[in-house]
């Protein structure tokens, strides 16, 4: 455990309208260190990874008490920016989003955002976002080419690398591979891995070996509830949850 | 017992049949028609004028018998520039007004406004045209003109992009909706503003929908003809750039004729109507090459390769 964590989330219920989606979740995530949430479809931890950009603002009639603190600041604060804070916590989406345009105006959409406009500041971001999410030798060639003529695993990279270019602290995916096949999943996990050096990363996954294989700490969530949360080998080799057991090795879920 | 029974189903069957056959007919027919009319007695009086007289002349002149000139030049300039500047006018408004309705206010505020703006769609244009002259002419006369003259380019512009306005806000809202909503959380969670998205993101992935709505609308406003007449002055001048100088539309130029002309005159009503026959072709051409074009990537192009691309990797 580092000194302090980089993400904590403190008593926190969700409702949307009259439904609870999370019911009094406490953990916190340490910098450089990659969290899986895992659980059964519907159990909240998709809507728990949304609190942490607040994407959950998107969903009318959805409320939230508790605090979760990003870096000691309070997300759901008033006086947090809420583009400012996505800028800081970046996202990978479960289906490949890239936007229908160049591969390069995908990456650069980020930082033209912020405000960075000359395409002699661009040119070093694009290369290295590329570059980072390990796509660079692929589509340098192409870098013109619309984001859409990738294959799917090739898109979703993209869309990891559009996320870094602006710089973020944390990276939230949501099943990133849910989508793609198993060589595909195989450069991410590994991406991820590289990545973590850099980044704090969250993770929600339904497969049981991803999260096996590549995150540090795993929660396991059911029906709102955070059952389990530690180590991630501890979790999986004797896990203190009897519902987590029996959902880790494949009885129920 | 029950053969004869059949025999009337088959009977009757094959009426119906006719029946469609021939009202299928009567619509291309009509489209025939129309074309083979405009054409034996349009371009013989085109001819008869002379092409370039007709079409570069600057002078239309009727009521003297001695002295007549057919130029149209200055309607087909008027037409353009009478819906250039209601295009913009509404287009802009329009655009804007799809944006506000597609992520800037309330679903339910967003269907009302909607509905309410086709009603727009719904009003005859001698309404319009009453509108713009009891109000908008009025208005412009005594607010805004340095001439002392409210008819003209500005108030028959304000009255078409009005009428414009329903084909833009709709075309445009569905082109937005129909984009997946995926860009858009995408873009958000890069920290892009709402505006930021939709304009950077969510209209260039509904840009052909814009542009079709664009084509559409030019297509309505340069037919328009009886609100135009209302409010447009009708002078049959060169358009010298000022906004409230009364000019003349080809569709106000065949209307304000077609009434009580004859001869040569009749003709050449005819004849002008052949070049704004022509101007609406290229723009319902324009239209469909759009509407093809659009196809292509959305439904063919991108599910096709997404799926060929995760195939080959897998």
């Amino acid at each position: 455990m580092s000194e302090q964590p980089l993400i904590n989330v403190a008593n926190v219920n969700l409702f949307y309208s009259d439904f609870q989606a999370l019911k009094d979740i406490n953990l916190s995530i340490a910098e450089n260190e990659i969290t899986a949430f895992i659980g059964p479809s519907g159990c909240g931890k998709t809507t728990l990874l949304k609190c942490f950009n607040r994407m959950t603002d998107l969903v009318e009639g959805c409320k939230v008490n508790g605090t979760i603190t990003i870096d000691g600041q309070d997300v759901f604060d008033k006086s947090v920016d809420v583009n400012l804070l996505r800028k800081d916590v970046g996202m990978v989406f479960q289906k490949p989003n890239p936007f229908p345009m160049s591969i390069y105006d995908n990456i650069a959409f980020g930082p033209r955002t912020h405000g960075i406009r000359k395409r002699k500041d661009l040119d070093p971001i694009v290369t290295q976002s590329l570059q980072r999410a390990g796509i660079w030798n692929e589509v340098k060639n192409n870098l013109f080419k619309s984001a859409l003529s990738v294959s799917g695993g090739q898109q979703q990279r993209i869309c990891i690398a559009r996320a870094l270019a602006v710089e973020p602290k944390i990276l939230l995916m949501d099943e990133p591979t849910s989508a793609l096949d198993p060589i595909s999943t195989g450069v991410i996990e590994e991406l991820c891995q590289e990545l973590k050096e850099q980044f704090t990363i969250v993770i929600v996954t339904h497969n049981m070996q991803q999260a096996a294989r590549i995150s540090d700490k795993t929660a396991f969530f059911l029906l709102g509830e955070m059952l389990e949360f530690g180590e991630t080998q501890k979790v999986f080799s004797k896990p203190e949850n009897e519902k987590c057991e029996r959902y880790i090795t494949g009885k129920f879920g | 017992m029950i053969r004869p029974f059949y025999r009337f189903i088959r009977a009757r069957e094959k009426l119906m049949k006719v029946l469609f056959l021939l009202s299928s007919v009567f619509a291309v027919l009509a489209l025939l028609v129309i074309f083979l009319f405009l054409m034996m007695r349009g371009i013989p009086s085109i001819a008869n004028i002379g092409f370039f007289r007709f079409v570069f002349g600057t002078r239309w002149s009727v009521s003297d018998p001695n002295n007549q000139s057919f130029g149209i030049l200055p309607m087909i300039v008027g037409s353009i520039y009478v819906t250039a500047l209601a295009t913009l006018i509404g287009v802009t408004i329009g655009l804007f007004t799809a944006v506000f309705l597609y992520k800037f206010c309330p679903k339910k505020i967003a269907k009302g406004v909607r509905q309410l703006i086709n009603l727009l769609a719904g009003i005859p244009s001698v309404v319009y045209g009453l509108f713009g002259v009891m109000v908008i002419v009025p208005f412009l006369r005594n607010n805004v003109s340095s001439n002392g003259m409210g008819h003209g380019v500005l108030a028959a512009s304000i009255i078409l992009a009005i009428m414009i306005l329903p084909t833009i806000v709709s075309i445009t809202l569905d082109a937005l909706h129909a984009a997946p909503e995926h860009y858009y959380e995408g873009a958000l969670a890069l920290g892009a503003s709402k505006e930021r998205a939709v304009f950077g993101v969510m209209l260039p992935s509904a840009k052909s929908g814009v542009f079709a709505a664009v084509v559409l609308a030019v297509g309505r406003a340069i037919g328009e003809t009886m609100a135009v007449i209302m409010v447009i002055g009708g002078s049959p001048e060169m358009p010298n750039g000022s906004l409230f100088q009364s000019i003349r539309t080809l569709t106000a130029n065949i209307a304000l004729g077609a009434m009580e002309a004859t001869g040569s005159i009749l003709d050449a009503m005819i004849a002008t109507g052949v070049i704004l026959f022509v101007f609406t072709l290229f723009i319902n051409v324009g239209f469909n090459l759009i509407k093809n074009k659009k196809k292509k990537p959305n439904k063919k192009k991108k599910p096709d390769k997404e799926e060929e691309a995760t195939d080959e990797v897998g």
